[in-house]
């Protein structure tokens, strides 16, 4: 009952542009966004950052991303990982400070504020994401998710060789220093809970509200004409090369981001082929499956999901159960694998769909029509 | 009866013809060894309503993709707004102003029916990525600007009910009006309909008719179409071209088309006895 819309008139296109055009949504939004920004940061110990918001905030931007390239744009894409890589090298690069070789001379550039440093990472990814999207104007479906899986091992491959990248140090792996914004650590051994979970927060709240104006607009609509029916879409005046690579470019983009934070904030050190592999390439692609493809709730949702399932079930099991914690953890991937297909069966749209339900009969509640 | 002089005519009743918008010159186009069309030559004139009939596999729809840029004809020259047009891509010719439908409908079923009008108004919206990821301001005011146009044509086509539902839920009726109120919303000087009416019953066949005739009148936009229905063709169109086996064999308004022997031995039929 009192969830509905009648008697909620909008007088302007502003108001029914909106992205919570029903009230309780929007009070909803804010509650949400108070407790996050202003509740939780009080509640919380390492053991609640490390286990779940982390991994939730920092994958919900990856999955925002993916879901803009696959399932807004349709755009299949099995490089995530990769590009996560690059995002974090860039942002280690730019953190430590770049030094270029030009001519027998070298540069070095000052390292940049952290904060600076994770934007900047997600621009280089844009810049490489929108390379590997080129052959997509001439690749569709299954082809391009090979060529992208090409993306992947490629981008692994080269931050084991390439040691400029890691600063030519001689474990290969990359060390996130100490960093602080306003005064306060957020990368490096020395980390509150609350400041790591609110540097990426704050993250993930841009590059949500970023993600949802740049979809309801004209690009979004280009992305989405483009999935439905690219030959239409080309009718009625959207240049294909143009708005995939837009989409390839924002994609990436946020996930490079995600990779930035993942090295810089939630590991500190980073051995490019176990972080960044091949699995996390699906486990994203899964979140944004699960979730509900072309939703930004359904990344969020997604990302909840597989993050939370594990921890969840290893709590059951282990602690409730009392069971070994290595059969445990094989039993896991049984339990994950098959709830994730058992879901998809009962239903293919994700998460965001069944919310999407629940919302149209919680409007009509008590009633039946 | 009318002067079809270049500067233009007037219809009998009364609505003003400008002159040559568009004009294919001796269009051939070849598949391999098949030719869909040969030799073909005619021309749209401003604010008509121009039909192009001819049995199944006449080149009637390989002429409609040679306007809008699909198939690239092997010899021949179109003329757009009085210059030779060069050969470019099917958005590039939607973003100078010629919009389509299809035969089979071409919506994006993933898309809301207002959604689906809206991408017709792309080639008009103009910010860059970065205002739009903002939002307010730029984008929202090109939005809100953008988003009165589009009420403008769904009030006028009568779909204002469904408008926030997705396409893939609609009857195939009216997704051929969500189909032709995204191609209006676009504001083209040419409209391109291939078989608005094709699988429709008599009264959407009437509806459809009346759009048609509604959207020639009140926005003066110029309608090319492909259409089976001769009686409807008959009354809609200004003048009308016939195609046969890829070749033209009449061409001039309904009645003298009618009493074109070459077209009643081709389409109409040719009585055996």
């Amino acid at each position: 009952m009192f969830y509905r819309e009648a008697g909620d008139y909008k007088t302007t296109y502003q108001d029914d542009n909106q992205t919570f055009p029903i009230k309780f949504d929007r009070y909803r939004y804010y509650f949400v966004l108070v407790v996050a920004f202003a509740l939780i940061p009080f509640m919380l110990n390492d053991y609640w950052v490390n286990a779940i918001f982390m991994p939730f905030l920092i994958y919900s931007i990856a999955a925002i991303g993916l879901n803009i390239l696959v399932g807004y744009c349709g755009q299949v894409s099995l490089g995530t990982g990769g590009f996560m890589a690059v995002g974090a090298y860039a942002c280690y690069k730019f953190m430590t400070g770049i030094d270029i070789w030009l001519g027998g001379v070298q540069y070095a550039l000052p390292p940049i504020n952290i904060f600076f440093s994770v934007l900047l990472a997600g621009g280089v990814t844009a810049f490489v994401g929108v390379l590997f999207g080129l052959p997509s104007l001439r690749i569709k479906g299954f082809y391009l998710a090979v060529a992208t899986l090409a993306a992947q091992f490629f981008l692994v491959w080269l931050f084991n060789k390439w040691e400029w990248a890691y600063n030519y140090s001689a474990s290969g792996q990359i060390n996130a220093p100490e960093r602080f914004v306003f005064g306060v650590p957020v990368t490096g051994p020395n980390t509150e809970a609350w400041a790591t979970y609110l540097f990426c927060l704050v993250f993930l709240t841009i590059v949500a509200v970023l993600a949802r104006n740049l979809t309801r607009g004209s690009s979004g609509r280009k992305w989405m004409a483009i999935r439905d029916m690219d030959i239409a879409a080309e009718i009625i005046g959207v240049n294909p090369l143009k708005a995939k690579l837009t989409a390839f470019a924002v994609s990436s983009f946020f996930i490079g981001i995600s990779g930035a934070l993942f090295f810089s904030v939630y590991l500190g050190a980073v051995e490019v082929g176990e972080a960044f592999g091949i699995n996390k390439s699906f486990l994203v692609l899964f979140m944004v499956i699960i979730g509900g493809l072309g939703s930004i709730f359904g990344s969020f949702a997604g990302a909840a999901f597989l993050v939370l399932l594990p921890v969840l079930l290893k709590n059951v099991l282990v602690s409730g159960l009392g069971w070994p914690t290595d059969l445990a953890a094989h039993f896991e991937f049984l339990i994950v694998g098959a709830l994730i297909i058992g879901f998809l069966i009962a239903e293919p749209h994700g998460l965001a769909q069944l919310w999407r339900v629940a919302k149209e009969k919680l409007r009509l509640w008590p009633f039946p029509h | 009866m009318n002067d079809m002089s270049s500067e233009g005519y007037v219809t009998e009743d009364g609505r003003k013809i400008g002159g040559t918008l568009m004009e294919m010159k001796n269009i051939t186009l070849r598949f391999g060894g098949v030719k869909a069309i040969t030799d073909i030559s005619f021309d749209i004139r401003e604010g008509e309503i121009r039909a192009i009939i001819g049995p199944n596999g006449a080149g009637k729809s390989s002429m409609l993709n040679v306007i809008s840029g699909f198939y690239v004809p092997q010899e021949g020259e179109v003329w757009y707004k009085g210059a030779r047009r060069p050969q470019m891509r099917p958005y590039e010719v939607a973003q100078q102003g010629i919009a389509r439908t299809f035969q089979n409908i071409a919506l994006f079923e993933g898309m809301t029916v207002l959604d689906n009008v809206m991408t017709g108004r792309l080639n008009h919206m103009k910010t860059g990525l970065l205002s739009q990821a903002i939002w307010k301001g730029k984008a929202e005011a090109e939005e809100v600007a953008n988003r009165e146009k589009v009420e403008k044509v769904i009030d006028f086509l009568e779909i204002q009910a469904i408008r926030k539902t997705p396409v893939g839920r609609l009857p195939y009726g009216l997704k051929k009006r969500v189909e032709l109120a995204r191609a209006l919303a676009a504001e083209p000087s040419i409209l391109l309909l291939d078989e608005p009416m094709a699988g429709m019953n008599v009264e959407e066949k009437e509806d459809m008719s009346r759009f048609i005739l509604d959207v020639n009148d009140e926005f003066g936009t110029t309608i090319c179409l492909i259409e089976h229905d001769m009686g409807v063709v008959m009354d809609l169109s200004d003048r009308v071209v016939v195609m046969d086996y890829g070749k033209k064999i009449g061409d001039g308004t309904p009645d003298e088309v009618r009493s074109n022997q070459a077209v009643i031995d081709a389409y109409l039929g040719v009585s055996h006895d």
